[in-house]
């Protein structure tokens, strides 16, 4: 089978019949492999991407590249300012954003709202902030989309995410409540433990990030005056790196230097809540189950193009046979059809792929309810699964081929059942 | 040279089995010119394939160069068809996707000859034939004579020592088998071994031995 020679002229009979074959049947051939490819690739990609796009989300509007937050027993991170200060000496460390945080019951109809009426209220996350250093490093100035962004001066007023407002989120729960009738301009109540304030709603944002849809933004400066914070420790420092640093090689330097015994220390990764992760490698799955249907179809079309492509030639197949050519020569020049089909199929749909799907995709992500999703096609994953093809397109090539060949040569020429 | 002993050969229909060679016995030495002629259903195209080694009787021998043909394992036959033998059939049988020359360049290449070599054979075979300004084209831009000499020339590249025809003027007009007929004289007399099967008696006389065949029987030499 693997003899030069039957290579050298399987090859050379190969070559005669695709470059003879009509135009329309190679190209319909070619099309149903770049289809399949594009299946095995694509449809995983994007149930995959559907995922890494909330992922992304996470880490650009709310982890950053590196997380460091309060430890399960402390109410907040011990010599926060020794922490920030050294952060910033890193050249690695391009931006960071402090951050307040407190569970805070949000009231509007409390001017309004008569005794037996039903309180207007919603649970959320307050945050405090610096304006300036948090749109820096998450951009959260970018999903505001009623009124406008806080500026350092902003006093008494807040930015509230679009889950937390009725008219955003109409859905009625009782263990999830939202604010009706509030809008820009409208007073609301905060209440923090015992400590009561009033805010004026200066934006609404809206992001498919929870940790920024369901939560409260206010300065930092009036936040630790709410809680009665003076000390200067925070609840969270969100570090953005310079583009091409590990994150894992920052996490690794903070260990190295003793700070997660006051905090805990996370990259983006482990920040990602496990369900996540979880509904990831389901996709995946659910991903690689089609994308395995999909290989199949393609295989059995190769098959059923191939056993007519053979079937139709059977009489030139014994022909072959009878002046002499091997059965294994002409096996090859079928096996060397389907390969040819393979390769230039999987080559122009990775053409489409990368030149065209990827970064359209990216540009402009599918709006899915939770997240942007993107097309995640990593090259080695790619690479691998145009193995895949290859292969069962040469033994979906193969198998019609020898059965062909390998029957009675004078029954072939003669078209004898 | 090419011997048949009490050769049969016979083809079963569910119960019904059919006859069609009863016991031949035939030598064809090296360089001769035999015609096997008979009516329609006579058995001579049967006796052709046993002869080549492209069926296998139901009894009997067939011995080459004194080496019987049961013996030989399918790929060796297959090498015996490629290197010793030549073939030409009624209908052409050539391959409708290459060229005159591929054609006739292809067993050359399974003979392992290399690419360069087999090409200029192949292109002296065809002029032999008178078709050397018909090297690129296809089957289907041939006429039926030219598309038999094509297929001549296939079969006589490699210079085998049996050259056999099933036919090889059945579907032409008379100019066209006069001409092939020119060419297997042409080919006979450079020493070339023929055996020829034709329903044609002009054809076979011009052979110089005749074995006529009846209901699968030799009934005249």
């Amino acid at each position: 089978m693997f003899s030069g020679l039957n290579w050298r002229v399987g090859f050379f009979l190969a070559w005669r019949q695709l470059w003879r074959m009509s135009l329309w049947t190679n190209g319909l051939i070619i099309f149903v492999m770049i289809l399949t490819f594009l299946n095995l690739v694509v449809i995983s990609g994007v149930l995959v991407g559907l995922i890494e796009g909330a992922v992304q989300a996470v880490r650009t509007e709310y982890t950053s590249d590196v997380i460091v937050s309060t430890l399960k027993d402390k109410d907040y991170i011990d010599n926060s300012q020794n922490l920030i200060n050294l952060i910033r000496t890193w050249p690695q460390v391009s931006r960071i954003t402090a951050r307040y945080r407190a569970g805070a019951i949000l009231e509007a109809n409390y001017k309004t709202r008569r005794d037996k009426d039903t309180p207007n209220t919603a649970a959320a996350q307050m945050i405090g902030i610096d304006p300036i250093a948090e749109n820096e490093v998450t951009g959260l100035a970018s999903h505001i989309v009623e009124g406008h962004y806080l500026a350092p001066g902003d006093y008494d007023k807040v930015i509230i995410g679009h889950f937390l407002l009725k008219q955003y989120l109409p859905i009625e729960s009782p263990g999830f409540t939202t604010l009706e009738n509030v809008g820009i301009g409208s007073k609301i109540r905060i209440q923090i433990g015992d400590v009561q304030r009033e805010v004026e709603i200066k934006g609404i944002l809206k992001s498919k990030v929870d940790e920024v849809s369901r939560s409260i933004y206010m300065l930092d400066s009036q936040f630790r005056s709410l809680i009665g914070r003076n000390d200067g420790n925070v609840d969270e420092v969100a570090i953005k790196l310079n583009d091409g640093v590990d994150p894992l090689a920052i996490k690794d330097l903070l260990f190295e230097r003793g700070m997660n015994n006051y905090a805990k220390i996370q990259t983006y990764v482990d920040a990602q809540p496990k369900f996540l992760q979880d509904i990831k490698a389901t996709f995946a799955l659910l991903g690689n189950v089609i994308s395995s249907i999909g290989l199949v179809v393609a295989s059995i079309t190769i098959f059923i193009v191939i056993f007519i492509n053979a079937l139709t030639r059977r009489k030139f197949i014994g022909i072959l046979k009878g002046i002499g050519l091997t059965r294994e020569a002409i096996e090859l020049s079928y096996i060397f059809q389907s390969f040819f089909y393979a390769l230039v199929g999987s080559a122009v749909g990775l053409l489409i792929l990368y030149l065209i799907l990827v970064p359209t995709i990216a540009a402009h992500p599918i709006n899915f309810p939770f997240s942007d999703g993107i097309l995640v096609a990593p090259v080695k994953e790619t690479i691998f699964r145009i193995g895949l093809l290859v292969l069962a397109t040469i033994v979906a090539g193969y198998i019609p081929a020898r059965m062909i060949v390998r029957q009675n040569t004078l029954d072939s020429i003669l078209g004898r059942k | 040279m090419i011997e048949v002993r009490n050769l049969t050969k016979a083809f079963r229909d569910g119960e019904v089995e059919t006859r069609v060679l009863k016991g031949i016995n035939l030598k064809a030495s090296n360089g001769e010119f035999i015609a096997i002629i008979g009516r329609s259903g006579a058995g001579k195209s049967t006796l052709m394939y046993q002869m080549s080694l492209l069926d296998e009787p139901t009894s009997g021998e067939v011995l080459i160069d004194d080496q019987p043909a049961s013996k030989l394992s399918a790929s060796k036959k297959t090498y015996f068809r490629l290197i010793q033998f030549g073939y030409v059939f009624q209908d052409y049988a050539l391959i409708p996707e290459l060229t005159a020359l591929e054609n006739v360049l292809l067993p050359l290449l399974m003979q392992n000859i290399p690419l360069r070599t087999a090409r200029q054979q192949a292109r002296e075979s065809l002029a032999r034939v008178g078709l050397g300004d018909h090297l690129n084209q296809l089957p289907s831009q041939l006429s039926g004579g030219e598309q038999q000499r094509v297929s001549i020339s296939r079969a006589v590249a490699h210079r085998p020592k049996v050259l056999f025809a099933d036919e090889p003027t059945a579907n032409l007009d008379n100019q066209s088998s006069q001409l092939v007929m020119d060419t297997f004289l042409e080919l006979h007399r450079s020493g070339q071994t023929i055996i020829m099967v034709t329903h044609e008696e002009i054809y076979a006389r011009l052979a110089e031995k005749i074995i006529h065949l009846d209901d699968g029987q030799i009934v005249a030499i």
